[in-house]
């Protein structure tokens, strides 16, 4: 059985940087900065616009949908007692060069393959939101998309 | 670019040293590290009193225990060294951005004699629960004493278990697969040929066969990587001394020349955004050594290219253009053409998987022993003219290209 994550998680320092990040999914939507001017997306969190120079960077809703750009499931007890559990990069839907390392949950390691699409859950824990992401099922609808 | 505005080509490595390397010596960094200077410094015909420059990757306490090896100032007082020039970091082109600063010193006239070290402790310090340290890494303390939290990079991998270099590189490896094809048989390639090698190094770590059922059988770290796709964490110290060109013909041993060094980072500095996961740094740190050079990878007769996971030498092997991208599976196939009489003889000391995870120096070592001719058991006959050593190939990643007479 390969579980949700690692049984134990060291959580992000919050700063004024990364605040919106790490707590958007407080109401259930996934957010990344994005530009008003060259309307990129920005990951990680930056001052500026990296791709314009624009100072008109904000927090915006995305649809939470991705696609697994690679994966690997940690078998490695980097804590006691730890089942294998597994690791993904995630590319966002909206923009192919904004990726997220994470979890994806509720599905057995034999099932994830790159190019598979998922979508974003949370993992509250203390003051964090950590998003995770579950496979796109016919069997499952995704949560329901941000506008 | 005319060969006089290569000021690297100004620069030789005129000594080597290394210390004592095994599994948990229980020595401090500091007495490894000057064992390993007075080898380098004597090596190159010299004493403590000419050498007047000092380089380190990364000194100063970075990293989790062991890993950072003494600060500079601890190793200049540990031997009264009077110093026109000192330097060290961990940012730059890999773990030997420190002898390529060290070049560069020496050409700018701001040093004649450099004594450049990267020291390890991390076999002794995880057997005293290093391990988790997690907090080194780029967390800080919780205000209630609480588990650290992650500043940094770390932030953005390690709330999810992703903890260690094997997690990023192994998804690197899958992605290879996906795109390539690349098969667990050919990665594999990499850690057998290095314990072929490793039993003809008297100093290796691991010297006992190692067979692919032995691989295909070991246990996973993170997949598709298994034990023997991690190099193995050691106590030593490697230096080597950097002098003027000048300095030829007055040294001992026969000096290894500075051909070209491959410093380019061109995509962004990240593990999991960088622009081409099959290719991560190594492809800006070769392609920026080739443009400094008249040298051709068909010129190079031996390749020491950083194996901390297997996966790496393999990038290394086609972004150095032994082989073409995506190719390094079939190029190690059946380990013919990397092995000690091949095309390409790999990691002759038999790399950080076998002999110890020196982190880059080691490398630079055999490189310059298999160019004097003095690899004992496992040199490569000829004995070569070039040489090229990798080190890094994640987000970082340095190259130089050495020879034995001057380029």
């Amino acid at each position: 059985m390969t579980a949700n994550g690692p049984p134990f998680r060291l959580l992000p320092r919050l700063d004024d940087a990364n605040r919106f990040f790490w707590t958007s999914g407080s109401d259930g939507r996934l957010r990344f900065q994005r530009c008003g001017e060259c309307r990129h997306y920005v990951h990680p969190p930056a001052p500026r616009c990296p791709y314009c120079l624009a100072d008109a960077l904000a927090p915006e809703a995305v649809s939470g949908r991705g696609v697994v750009h690679s994966f690997t499931v940690n078998v490695q007890k980097w804590f006691p007692d730890a089942e294998p559990y597994i690791i993904g990069l995630v590319t966002i839907a909206e923009q192919d060069d904004v990726r997220l390392t994470s979890n994806i949950i509720d599905t057995e390691a034999d099932d994830v393959a790159i190019g598979m699409e998922v979508a974003v859950d949370f993992v509250e824990a203390e003051d964090v939101w950590l998003p995770v992401f579950r496979p796109v099922t016919a069997g499952r609808p995704a949560p329901e998309s941000a506008s | 670019m005319k060969a006089d505005q290569l000021l690297e080509r100004r620069a030789v490595i005129s000594g080597i040293g290394q210390s004592a390397v095994g599994r948990r010596l229980g020595r401090s960094d500091l007495d490894l590290t000057v064992e390993a200077a007075l080898v380098a410094i004597a090596d190159a015909g010299l004493t403590r009193d000419d050498i007047d420059g000092l380089s380190t990757y990364p000194g100063m306490g970075m990293g989790p225990g062991g890993f950072a090896g003494p600060a500079g100032p601890e190793v200049q007082d540990a031997l009264r060294l009077k110093l026109n020039w000192h330097d060290g970091g961990g940012e730059g082109a890999g773990q030997i951005r420190a002898v390529m600063a060290a070049c560069l010193a020496v050409a700018a006239g701001l040093a004649r004699h450099v004594l450049v070290y990267r020291t390890v402790t991390e076999s002794t310090a995880q057997g005293k629960g290093g391990r988790q340290a997690l907090g080194a890494m780029g967390g800080t303390g919780g205000s209630g004493g609480g588990a650290p939290r992650m500043m940094g990079f770390m932030q953005w991998s390690i709330p999810y278990g992703a903890v260690s270099a094997v997690n990023w590189l192994a998804q690197v490896a899958r992605r290879r697969m996906y795109e390539f094809g690349l098969t667990r048989e050919q990665l594999a390639q990499i850690a057998l040929n290095g314990r072929r090698n490793a039993s003809l190094n008297p100093n290796a770590i691991f010297r006992d066969p190692l067979t692919m059922e032995d691989y295909l059988a070991a246990r996973m770290i993170s997949t598709p990587l298994c034990l023997y796709d991690c190099d193995v964490p050691c106590d030593g110290s490697t230096a080597v001394i950097v002098s003027h060109v000048d300095y030829t013909p007055d040294a001992p041993r026969s000096v290894a020349h500075v051909n070209a060094i491959g410093t380019a980072l061109r995509g962004r500095p990240s593990w999991d955004q960088f622009d081409d996961m099959t290719t991560m740094a190594a492809r800006d740190a070769a392609a920026s050594m080739w443009e400094r050079t008249d040298l051709t990878p068909e010129d190079v007769d031996v390749a020491e290219l950083y194996d901390g996971f297997s996966i790496l030498t393999m990038t290394w092997l086609e972004e150095l253009g032994f082989c073409g991208k995506g190719e390094s599976g079939p190029f190690v196939e059946g380990g013919e053409r990397i092995a000690l009489g091949g095309q390409i003889p790999l990691n002759t000391s038999g790399g950080q998987l076998s002999a110890g995870r020196l982190h880059g120096f080691g490398f630079l070592h055999e490189a310059c022993l298999q160019l004097r001719g003095e690899g004992g058991d496992r040199q490569v006959a000829g004995p070569p003219e070039v040489a090229v050593v990798a080190n890094g190939g994640g987000p970082i990643a340095g190259t130089m290209l050495l020879t034995r007479g001057r380029g």
